[in-house]
């Protein structure tokens, strides 16, 4: 067998070595986002973490390495109660919010002018402009028993339902806070579809639904999933939906995390909750994104 | 030839400058105490303690000016202090429960009952309220308190009806009965229920708490939710929640003013009793005048005040206070029942024994009857 011999000269060989230096152009246009990243995220992210180790005594916390508040949190029933619980709402809320969404989307993206396009964006941007507290709590004058909904179905004469601290008023909170983002991100992604591809469905004889099942769909699908990891994400870390408009009834995890915080300044154990739902997010996001970036076969 | 003297435009400036110094001497030296810089006062206290109809008439009178740091819960204002460096608060405005934390950690310092109306206080009690004194020493002056018991819808249930805890879990309050989202003042209401009347809701024994647990689980089918401040003022105001446990006229006093049909009582089974003190920081460089506004709380004119809080209103503490609230706002003292004879008295319902102060657990930590709230949420 003849010995290995390496050409460091060859051009493959140069072209790796080349490859391997770190390209000081390309870094320092990334270094503000590493920077961001560090001391907005993996900082806070890390001192958290070790928070969740630390002991509280007369209302200061102490540093500590302690296991007790893991062993705490984790196994009372209420916290596994909570955590399903929000994983279950948040969840529904993407699902529900998604698929309202995709309506709006389709036609903003489709059967609108491109200046009426920016004209709905623009406006579904101007709720962010105002309180999410604020207008949480104007649904109360909408949902009550004795509210505007109420009053309306009492004319078709239905009702009165109970809508506020309810699972649908959660659900009201969370498209309070998501609809109008979801909105956007699906007409962006959909509006940026090659319309030769609907073009030649609908000349292949597909019919209009099988064309958006078979080719919208699939050609906007990482627009249409990061759309949903946003909503869930929301969703799930929110405390004024589930709070003002589900009645804390039962609690999520962020109402979780309040309520340990108030009794006895437990900011450790709150801690815990609170890196269980880091985790949690980023296993979500993570597979919704490789699944969103995933090419067909 | 004649000499004249001539009034030059200097000698006129310095006549005018000279006149003019004159007349405002006084008016500067009066108004110096106006002119300066006001003292700040930095308050730690519940919301609404430090707002302008509270304190803008001795903020006038004394310039000062109060920085107020609110809180919510007695937790709160323990980790407050912990956590901010010393001598930043002058004055605390707390519950007794706490007082006693604060004066157990010699944050406070002693007070002089003499410079006190103590003998014009309605009721012995409030003269030697415990968690404000130590070892025979003042330490939290009593300003105002306030009861728990029942808070209902007028449209939905009678008077008659919300006399006792058990209307909680009356069929057609099914999904409406809320919960203030603190677990003493509703958990002390379901011992009481239970007959944990002596020595008190919050003095039980084991077996005693765990009844209070089951009975406590039982109502779950009822509670329509958990509600900070402001979820409880809109459930009521907009009758999603017809009953509430573990509030009382301070939260139904300020709807019922505006006119809502709300109300509280304070039930057969008995009531809790909140009470609030102002206590003097012990680090602080500003005692003087930080004393001078405990007079002022306890004064009739600082009673009345209190008693007409717009934050939350309190019961006087003062025979003086009760009668001046009588002399100029009749209408509050009536609907809170602030008047000698009245059959809800407050300071009589206190004498029929069916007032027990709120406090925190004795024989069990704060700790198990917060995890046991969590789980009744979750339940």
């Amino acid at each position: 067998m003849p010995p290995l011999v390496i050409d460091s000269q060859s051009p493959s060989i140069r072209k790796l070595s080349v490859k391997n230096k770190i390209d000081l152009y390309a870094l320092t246009w990334r270094m503000p986002v590493i920077v961001w990243q560090l001391l907005f995220f993996v900082g806070p992210l890390l001192f958290m973490i070790a928070m969740s180790f630390f002991l509280v005594k007369n209302y200061r916390m102490q540093e500590a390495f302690e296991m007790k508040n893991w062993i705490k949190m984790t196994s009372r029933d209420y916290f596994w109660d909570a955590y399903w619980y929000t994983i279950g709402l948040a969840t529904l809320s993407t699902v529900v919010t998604s698929l309202l969404a995709f309506p709006a989307a389709f036609g903003l993206a489709f059967k609108v002018s491109a200046s009426v396009r920016r004209w709905a964006i623009f406006l579904l941007i101007i709720p962010f402009f105002t309180s999410y507290l604020v207008r949480t709590f104007s649904w109360y004058v909408i949902l009550a028993e004795s509210g505007v909904a109420n009053a309306l179905l009492g004319y078709l004469g239905l009702g009165p339902y109970k809508m506020l601290n309810t699972v649908f008023g959660s659900i009201v909170g969370y498209l309070t806070l998501t609809f109008p983002l979801v909105i956007i991100l699906q007409t962006l992604s959909l509006a940026n579809i090659d319309r030769s591809l609907l073009e030649a469905a609908q000349n292949l004889g597909a019919g209009r639904l099988r064309t958006i099942w078979s080719v919208t769909i699939p050609a906007a699908k990482t627009g249409l999933i990061i759309g949903a990891v946003f909503c869930f994400i929301l969703s799930f870390g929110d405390f004024v939906a589930p709070y003002y408009l589900g009645g804390s009834k039962p609690p999520t995890l962020p109402i979780l995390i309040i309520d340990t915080t108030k009794a006895g300044q437990q900011w450790p154990r709150a801690a815990v909750v609170a890196v269980v739902m880091m985790v949690t997010l980023m296993v979500v996001a993570y597979t919704a994104i490789s699944i969103a970036y995933r090419k067909r076969r | 030839m004649t000499n004249h003297k001539k009034f030059t435009r200097r000698k006129f400036i310095k006549a005018s400058t000279a006149v003019a110094s004159a007349i405002a001497a006084p008016m500067i030296l009066t108004s110096r105490k106006a002119l300066a810089a006001p003292t700040e006062i930095n308050m730690l206290g519940w919301y609404g303690t430090a707002e302008p109809d509270m304190v803008a008439e001795f903020e006038a009178a004394e310039n000062v000016k109060f920085v107020p740091k609110y809180y919510a819960g007695g937790d709160n204002m323990l980790a407050a202090l912990a956590q901010n460096p010393p001598g930043t608060f002058d004055l605390i405005h707390t519950d007794a429960e706490y007082a006693r934390l604060l004066i157990e950690s010699d944050l406070v310092d002693e007070l002089d009952p003499s410079d006190y109306p103590m003998d014009d206080l309605m009721h012995e009690d409030f003269m030697n309220f415990p968690g404000h004194w130590n070892d025979g020493k003042l330490y939290s002056l009593i300003t105002r308190y306030g009861h728990l018991g029942v808070s209902y819808n007028k449209d939905a249930i009678t008077r008659e009806e919300a006399m006792s805890y058990n209307v909680f879990w009356d069929e057609k309050l099914k999904g409406k009965v809320g919960h203030f989202d603190w677990h003493l003042p509703s958990l002390g209401e379901i011992s009481l229920l239970n007959g944990n009347t002596s020595p008190g809701p919050f003095d039980i024994s084991e077996d005693a708490w765990k009844a209070v647990q089951e009975k406590t689980l039982s109502l779950k089918p009822q509670v329509g939710g958990y509600f900070d401040f402001g979820g409880t003022f809109a459930g009521l105001k907009n009758a999603e929640m017809l009953a509430m446990v573990g509030i009382g006229d301070w939260v139904t006093g300020i709807l019922e003013r505006d006119g809502a049909p709300v109300s509280s009582v304070v039930p057969e089974e008995g009531g809790i009793q909140w009470t609030e003190s102002y206590s003097i920081v012990s680090t602080s460089t500003k005692k003087d005048i930080v004393k001078k506004y405990l007079e002022y709380t306890i004064s009739a004119p600082g009673q009345v005040k209190s008693a007409q809080m717009l934050g939350y209103p309190g019961f006087a503490v003062t025979n003086a206070g009760r009668a001046m609230l009588n002399e100029v706002d009749p209408k509050e003292a009536m609907r809170t029942g602030q008047v000698n004879g009245d059959a809800n008295d407050p300071v009589a319902l206190i004498k029929q024994g069916r007032i027990h102060y709120r406090d925190i657990p004795k024989q069990q930590s704060l700790e198990d009857w917060n995890d046991f709230w969590s789980e009744y949420k979750n339940a």
